[in-house]
């Protein structure tokens, strides 16, 4: 639905609203309307907006004519402090979101206002990496799931917020935790794990919504027989990483979840795992009800600088081909075909001086020079990468792929370090490096056909924020100086702007709750919502 | 894994003496020489490097050497911490106004345990030069090259006294490297030219140069106090504060050279800088 239409028929849309709200504020959500967000806009019911991972909405009520017009609609302070990753979802009137230390509540999407909170009481000796964040909830039939930092899967009511099941995926004290947003396919939970820096070896679990029983299990480490745990020298594939913890899409097509991996552990030292380090830093396509592995396309071989490739994988359809592009990690915008997994292009969207040859398959290789050294020597992209978690967009209006991008280089060091269960595993450290240029941040409008950058926006400084594109013909992003923007999806030229007081770490969403629509995203320690006055 | 209430050796008397805030400060007076459980422990020592490479080299340089940012932990003689138990709170909780962040929020590594940071410290100690050089500058005439001929004071301030212009100076001989501050001053942009992430600036702002046209014709040159897209908040040399929408400037433009001259041998000879140092470090040294 359109919000054209909205405005079109606002009385009759309006009087829709008063007789079936109530109706669909009951009703269940069902794989089916998961499948069809098309069919229900004001609804925003998975981590992306969609399973072909777009963060696309078809709200139009907020355009390019109006946008100088938005304005603040509510703001509700979560109580937390830290970073905010979460992706709000909303249904039926509904918001549903996460903050640190494994808040989880929900709001009266018209006004802020909470309708429960849920507050895991987390170990003392939970020591999660890079934040103790959460990118979201999925939402299936009258629950609402979670991972958490100590690595359980939690069914709440959502209702109530109550607990309905909470089930043990792995063990905190190794490592073990969960950020990322589950993907419902089906009446599956699947969730992936975080903990590359303690040397866990990775997982993609799938759980069954309505008890919490374990599935299916995929190693993203081979064992023992298993193809490709021949690329793990020794035992190294025990403690090898690769973990799995950003949100997966899915083609129902083909049922097949695409799913992205991250770096091979210790981080930054090679020496002790010789090979390809299989599937670290991969796009793997499983069996959505089996989690066995259909195909896998590795991004970086043997990664030795952070590069984790868990970047939401983008499905587009063009041409009469059924593709999947990513911005990775390591400077490189991909597109593969997502029926075979094979590599179609590979293009820098930001500065990178690691690679100068490809392979056979056309994919860009490490120089053997580009090796962290002991005392350290710098390359570009930085460990933080030229993206990272940050949630891209694709518009079919425009046909563009939106990202936030940053330059950076850094000086790359390696020391040996034995693994011990639970704590750090890096192999060394990374710094700024001083013969670099200033860090410089942007969004990226980058064509897939081509891999060619349509335009950009310089911001102040590197963002963390995601990107959403809207059918009204808006990009909105955030900014590291607290900003939410709107900008032209088109010209890239900035419309709006509001000072939210806090930094930007999530990615925003929209919805329409009563025939108006909304943006929202987390800053700070808040989630703010805006829309037309 | 240790536990911070395990190694304190003076437990049994923290025990029996918990009955009352006074008797705490007693506790706590009676720890201020504890140890390391670690000390001495070659072991130790090389798991804290490992983790010092993750959380601290950042700032404090590869070998606890020092860096742009973080102070020479080399040095015996150190500002903030003096036991090895002052020097675990550090680690633990940060130094408040300093860039110096709590255990596991600087961005960088995953936050250490109890014993990790008992073998950072052990690393630290292992890697302590016992005998400083001595400042080989004359302090009186270092504080009045800064005040007077130097010019250093028309821009920088020393204990509440010179310019707002350029960064605060007051602690910068406690806590940099005498190498960081030579070259801050022979080379100034060069600092300027880093990338710093929030959490790891030197100074609260990055002090780049900035230069506008408004609206009517007026030029105006500073240093920035804040900026984002679309404003900037600018000082410039005569100490004006001027709140700037960006859209409503004729031009606007950023430069990593920093405001501050180069002061080459010329103008300051090397005994001329020791001697500054040597009045930084006094004051710092505080």
């Amino acid at each position: 639905m359109k919000v054209m239409a909205l405005s079109a028929v606002r009385p009759i849309f309006v009087l829709f609203c008063a007789i079936a709200g109530s109706a669909f504020a009951h009703a269940q959500v069902t794989f089916d309307r998961l499948l069809n967000p098309s069919k229900e806009p004001q609804n925003w019911m998975t981590y992306s907006g969609d399973y072909a991972g777009h963060r696309f909405s078809a709200l139009d009520q907020i355009n390019v004519s109006n946008a100088q017009k938005i304005t603040a609609k509510w703001v509700y302070q979560t109580g937390a402090t830290g970073k905010l990753e979460t992706t709000p979802l909303v249904v039926d009137g509904i918001l549903y979101a996460t903050a640190q230390d494994d808040r989880a509540f929900a709001l009266d999407a018209r006004t802020g206002r909470p309708i429960w909170l849920y507050q895991r009481q987390l170990p003392g000796d939970v020591r999660p990496c890079c934040g103790r964040v959460n990118r979201g909830m999925a939402i299936l039939g009258d629950k609402v799931f979670l991972g958490t930092m100590d690595a359980h899967i939690v069914a709440l009511d959502a209702k109530t917020g109550n607990v309905v099941w909470d089930v043990a995926a792995a063990d905190y004290k190794t490592g073990h935790s969960f950020t990322v947003a589950p993907l419902i396919v089906k009446d599956l939970v699947i969730i992936g794990v975080s903990g590359g820096e303690y040397g866990v070896r990775g997982f993609i679990d799938a759980y069954d919504s309505s008890t919490g029983a374990r599935k299916w299990r995929f190693y993203t480490v081979p064992g023992p027989g298993e193809p490709g745990h021949e690329t793990w020298e020794g035992d190294s594939w025990k403690v090898g990483g690769a973990p799995a913890w950003n949100t997966g899409t899915y083609d129902a097509a083909t049922n097949q979840i695409f799913w992205p991996t991250g770096n091979p552990a210790p981080s930054n030292r090679g020496e002790g795992r010789a090979g390809d380090n299989l599937y670290s830093n991969s796009l793997l396509a499983l069996n959505a009800d089996t989690g066995k592995l259909d195909w896998y396309f590795q991004f970086t071989k043997h990664d030795e600088h952070d590069w984790d490739a868990t970047q939401v994988p983008v499905m587009i359809d063009a041409g009469g081909k059924h593709l999947i592009a990513q911005a990775n990690r390591n400077g490189f915008f991909y597109v593969l075909d997502r029926t075979t997994g094979k590599l179609i292009s590979a293009n820098a969207y930001g500065k990178t001086t690691w690679t100068d040859t490809r392979d056979s398959e056309g994919r860009p290789i490490a120089k053997k020079e580009a090796s962290p050294t002991l005392e350290g020597h710098t390359v570009c992209p930085g460990a933080l990468g030229t993206t990272n978690f940050m949630a891209p967009t694709y518009s079919a209006k425009t046909s563009l792929f939106y990202v936030t991008a940053r330059d950076q280089c850094d000086t790359f060091s390696t020391a040996p370090q034995p693994y011990e269960a639970g704590h750090a595993y890096y192999g060394s450290a990374y710094f700024p490096s001083d013969e670099a240029e200033p860090y410089r941040g942007f969004l990226k409008a980058i064509d897939p056909a081509t891999g060619q950058i349509k335009w950009q926006f310089e911001h102040t400084s590197p963002t963390w924020s995601g990107v959403l594109s809207t059918a009204g013909g808006l990009v909105c992003t955030g900014d590291a100086e607290g900003n939410f923007i709107a900008l032209d999806a088109t010209s890239g030229k900035p419309l709006w702007h509001f000072q939210m007081g806090g930094a930007v770490y999530a990615a925003p969403m929209a919805f329409a709750v009563d025939g108006k629509e909304y943006v929202a995203i987390a800053a700070g320690s808040a989630i703010y919502a805006f829309g037309l006055p | 894994m240790y536990q911070r209430t395990k190694v304190r050796r003076c437990r049994p008397v923290v025990l029996l003496w918990t009955v009352s805030i006074v008797m705490m400060a007693l506790s706590s007076a009676a720890c201020g020489d504890d140890r390391n459980p670690l000390a001495n422990d070659p072991k130790a020592a090389k798991a804290g490097e490992y983790e010092f490479r993750i959380n601290c080299a950042l700032c404090h340089g590869l070998g606890a050497r020092g860096g742009g940012r973080g102070p020479d932990l080399t040095r015996a003689q150190k500002k903030h911490t003096h036991s090895d138990a002052d020097m675990f709170q550090v680690i633990s909780n940060g130094i408040p106004g300093t860039v110096m962040p709590a255990n596991g929020t600087n961005g960088q590594g995953i936050g250490m345990t109890d014993e990790e940071i008992w073998q950072i410290i052990a690393y630290i100690r292992s890697q302590e030069v016992k005998a400083p050089a001595q400042s080989r500058g004359n302090v009186a005439h270092g504080k009045d090259l800064f005040y007077g001929d130097a010019n250093c004071s028309l821009c920088h301030m020393v204990e509440g006294k010179g310019g707002r212009v350029g960064p605060d100076l007051s602690s910068v001989g406690g806590s940099r490297t005498r190498e960081a501050l030579i070259d801050s001053v022979r080379n100034p942009s060069r600092r300027l030219a880093w990338g710093l992430t929030e959490s790891t600036k030197e100074f609260a702002q990055e002090y780049e140069t900035i230069t506008v046209v408004t609206a009517d014709g007026k030029e105006i040159k500073g240093v920035a106090l804040n900026e984002d897209n679309f404003s900037v908040q600018m000082i410039d040399s005569n100490e004006q504060i001027h709140l700037l929408d960006k859209d409503k400037l004729r031009s606007f433009s950023k430069s990593r050279d920093s405001l501050m001259p180069k002061y080459k041998t010329d103008v300051l000879s090397d005994k001329d800088l020791e001697d500054i140092l040597a009045f930084l470090s006094s004051v710092g040294a505080k």
